[in-house]
């Protein structure tokens, strides 16, 4: 029984978020609203996290922060170009397409497209095999019984 | 020609191994500063004494006419101890180092302060931590370098070491001094 309940209480649990009740905005929507923002917004002190999921003293500045901004009347986008402005593209986990990150889209594509050109250059390489080939003469398979040696 | 084809693979993957292995040597940590020749951000901080609201405090306003440092730490940094003698050095060599003690609580900072030394020309209190999310700091010690009409020109992340100083940013100050 007790076994069963703690399944049931894991099954439960949803996934520990860092935000902390004392930071939420009163509005759901725009909690809501802040959460996405944070979710996409890297902490900077645990670069993998985001600052929705970091509890580092830093990441809570910065979701204090993205709230104040949704409050005063901002939004989504200008809350990111407001962090952007100041830590760089790196903030976001998800980075725009840029010069600088060219490679990062598009190098998958590239190395797809390079590797389906080669295999397709060795496809056709390769010697196709002959059906008009001649068969065996008599002498010919005489000769191979030989060299294979007696069957057993 | 099928030999040299045969290579191809094998020089890609050097030169695969090349860039990944230049990227190993990379600091992930260390994030460009988005303030480079940009002007330092405003800010207006109270000072760290005991007097009410702190006492003289520290304005980006201030930054002018003479190229200065500043400097972004806290009493519970464990890297900036091991930067203070440094910052000493840097102030008794006649370079203005002012300082932003980043999320401390002003008696901290001031016992701190008593025990290492203080080489700071000018202290602000950043307890809130906005000012330091404006200069786009990741963590403490963090050093600015500031020109005369008030622009970041460098950024040191992590503590000044005497190799630092010597190599770069003093040279750097020097020739900021020569600037019109």
């Amino acid at each position: 029984m007790k076994r069963a309940l703690l399944a049931l209480a894991l099954m439960l649990a949803a996934p520990a978020a860092a935000v902390l009740p004392d930071e939420m905005l009163p509005d759901a929507a725009q909690e809501a609203r802040a959460r996405a923002i944070s979710k996409d917004l890297r902490c900077v002190v645990c670069q993998n996290q985001s600052i929705d999921d970091s509890d580092a003293p830093l990441a809570r500045d910065l979701r204090v922060l993205v709230r104040e901004q949704i409050a005063r009347g901002s939004s989504d986008a200008e809350v990111r170009d407001y962090v952007v402005a100041r830590y760089g593209n790196f903030v976001l986990l998800k980075p725009p397409m840029e010069g600088d990150t060219l490679l990062l889209w598009l190098g998958p594509f590239a190395i797809l497209l390079l590797g389906g050109a080669g295999l397709i250059f060795w496809q056709r390489r390769k010697p196709v095999a002959t059906p008009d080939a001649t068969p065996l003469t008599e002498a010919e398979r005489a000769e191979l019984d030989r060299l294979a040696g007696p069957q057993d | 020609m099928k030999r040299v084809l045969f290579i191809l693979p094998v020089i890609a993957f050097a030169g695969l191994a090349a860039f990944l292995g230049f990227g190993l040597t990379q600091d992930p940590k260390e994030l460009p500063s988005q303030l480079i020749d940009r002007p330092l951000p405003e800010f207006v901080l109270p000072g760290i004494t005991d007097a009410p609201g702190g006492g003289p405090g520290l304005a980006s306003a201030s930054f002018k006419g003479e190229p200065r440092l500043l400097n972004v730490w806290a009493s519970w940094c464990a890297a900036c101890p091991q930067e203070h003698p440094v910052l000493e050095r840097i102030a008794a060599e006649g370079f203005p180092v002012y300082g932003i003690a980043w999320k401390d609580k002003p008696e901290d900072s001031r016992a701190f302060l008593a025990r290492y030394g203080d080489p700071y020309s000018g202290m602000g209190s950043d307890f809130p931590g906005r000012t330091a999310i404006d200069l786009g700091v990741t963590g403490a010690p963090e050093t600015f370098v500031v020109d005369k009409k008030g622009r970041v020109r460098f950024k040191q992340i992590g503590p000044i070491s005497p190799e630092v100083w010597e190599g770069q940013i003093r040279p750097l100050m020097q020739k900021l001094r020569a600037e019109a």
